[in-house]
């Protein structure tokens, strides 16, 4: 049985449809990532999840149960990182690590939450006194302090830096492998690709795409190759050398609709050299999930135009 | 328990902690109790200021603690998300709530526990009414903390802060804590007796006043604040 099932979940506040018919699935000892631009429904999917809202319409359970109806119930094997907050100004680290131990009966020691992110040393700091990054990894200690069955953290990577992001893999990654179901959103694509077992891209409260991240990068890959060369080259001769059409996507950006084989790369670079042209940039093969992600989502595009909305 | 015990534990500790917290709930009223024992500038009447103002200052760190310290503090708690955030543990609303009235009731110890001998060293006759002063004491922490969580409940963070301070201005002056209800003018009176604050002093007044006792209508009045006002804070209450 998946951890957490989800089905044609509607999320609605008065006349705005956050969540649109969402149905999803995670499972124990998986990463699994809600992706997508702000606004596309991730928080209150996420939230529904914690029990901290009704759906207007569909069924939801998460390790069997039902968040709202059995709350309490849920609580002792959840984790829980908010967006933001969710921690009193004025109390400790080392308070604060306590505090959340105690409050679970199945729980971690407050040192060893610590010490997993890295906050040992801050321990008498308040939390207004912490970095955003610092408040961050707290944050993210506190959902694991009930070593959770499943956890629910809301754009645990969004305002850190280098360190801080590592940090995070690194716990998140760990908690998976103790067999916790990860559920994380996010809105960078790099972070998506990186902590990820399953990524499932939302936009306007609807799910675009899923799977993993190499099945997602694989679609569509391996035909085409993109460059970056001067702009206006003469695109009519390289097409018929490289036996395909080849479109100027943008100034200076090219795609070449033939299969990015080493062969018709090596024709390319010959044609290039051949002109005396500078090559920028290249690309054959597998995408990278910010291509699946901008072909599918408004993000990048003119979204005033409804009908270049998807492009396909 | 542990879950409790741990809970309430945080709730002091950070109310310890705060420095206007402290100053709300020790530094004022032990000044006004000080300052205005010695110096004789209220209309007591009584020939003894202090017999007036102890059992007035006493009322008074009931209402700093039930109603603004704990209104401020969950207000902000609720902007901030942590009542949100606990929402997600198994400590539990039932467990949350039973929290805040232990650490209430701990610092309204800690605030006796300085008055009252204060008092007596600024040379205070009590009466003999201690145990209907304790059952008013109750009565009026539910209240006030009724009417704090009925603000915080609704109210944005610095709104409520605000609301909170101005109130409690208000309930100082027309509650019969420093300036004695019946100085007040006849209709703002009646309205003072109908309220907690004035409930409460004319409460401790009579208990802790030598050959006076609790009006009925202090404890009516009492009882009535300490049913309706967390009930109505229950009824609204909004935890995000």
């Amino acid at each position: 049985m998946p951890a957490v099932e989800v089905e044609q979940l509607v999320v609605r506040y008065g006349d705005v449809v956050a969540v649109d018919e969402l149905s999803l699935t995670a499972r124990a000892g998986e990463v699994t990532t809600i992706l997508g631009p702000n606004g596309a429904g991730k928080t209150s999917t996420i939230e529904t999840l914690e029990g901290y809202r009704r759906p207007t319409q569909g069924s939801v359970r998460v390790l069997g149960l039902d968040p709202i109806a059995d709350h309490h119930a849920l609580t002792a094997r959840m984790g829980v990182m908010l967006q933001r907050g969710g921690i009193y100004p004025g109390i400790r680290v080392g308070e604060a690590a306590r505090l959340f131990c105690a409050l679970y009966d199945h729980r971690r020691a407050a040192d060893e939450l610590l010490e997993l992110v890295g906050l040992s040393d801050k321990s008498g700091r308040t939390w207004k006194q912490l970095s955003g990054g610092e408040q961050q990894r707290l944050s993210l200690a506190l959902a694991l302090a009930g070593c959770p069955d499943v956890a629910f953290l809301d754009e645990p990577t969004a305002g850190l830096d280098v360190s801080g992001r590592q940090v995070v893999r690194r716990v998140v990654r760990a908690l998976a492998d103790e067999g916790t179901a990860v559920v994380l959103t996010t809105h960078e694509l790099d972070e998506a690709e990186r902590l990820s077992d399953r990524v499932l891209i939302v936009d306007h409260g609807r799910l675009v795409a899923e799977g993993t991240t190499a099945e997602l990068m694989a679609k569509g890959a391996g035909h085409e190759i993109r460059f970056g060369a001067p702009a206006g080259i003469d695109i009519t001769t390289l097409g018929a050398r490289l036996g395909g059409a080849v479109v100027e996507a943008s100034a200076g950006e090219y795609v070449a609709a033939v299969a990015a084989t080493p062969e018709n790369v090596a024709a390319l670079t010959a044609w290039l050299a051949e002109n005396q042209l500078p090559l920028a940039d290249l690309r054959a093969g597998r995408q990278r999930l910010e291509d699946v992600f901008l072909r599918l989502t408004t993000e990048g595009t003119e979204s005033s135009l409804p009908t270049s909305r998807r492009r396909r | 328990m542990n879950k409790l015990l741990a809970q309430t534990r945080v709730e002091v500790t950070l109310t310890a902690r705060r420095g206007e917290s402290l100053l709300l709930t020790l530094g004022i009223p032990v000044l006004l109790l000080v300052f205005f024992s010695l110096v004789d500038v209220l209309p007591t009447g009584t020939a003894k200021g202090i017999d007036f103002l102890a059992p007035g200052i006493l009322a008074l760190a009931v209402m700093s603690t039930a109603m603004v310290g704990l209104g401020i503090a969950t207000g902000f708690e609720r902007s901030y998300g942590v009542l949100k955030r606990l929402g997600a543990t198994p400590l539990g609303r039932p467990r949350l709530v039973a929290a805040k009235v232990a650490s209430v009731l701990a610092i309204e110890l800690g605030q006796f526990a300085v008055l009252i001998p204060v008092a007596f060293a600024l040379g205070w006759h009590a009466g003999s009414g201690w145990p209907a002063s304790l059952g008013a004491v109750l009565l009026g922490t539910a209240a006030f903390a009724g009417v704090g969580l009925l603000m915080a409940g609704r109210l944005r963070g610095e709104v409520n802060l605000a609301a909170a301070n101005g109130l409690y201005l208000v309930l100082l002056l027309v509650g019969g804590m420093v300036i004695p209800l019946t100085k007040l003018p006849s209709g703002l009176r009646s309205v003072a007796r109908a309220l907690p604050s004035g409930a409460l002093s004319d409460a401790l007044h009579g208990a802790l006043t030598k050959g006076l006792s609790v009006p009925a209508r202090a404890w009516v009045v009492l009882v009535v604040w300490a049913v309706i006002a967390p009930a109505a804070a229950a009824a609204t209450f909004r935890w995000e």
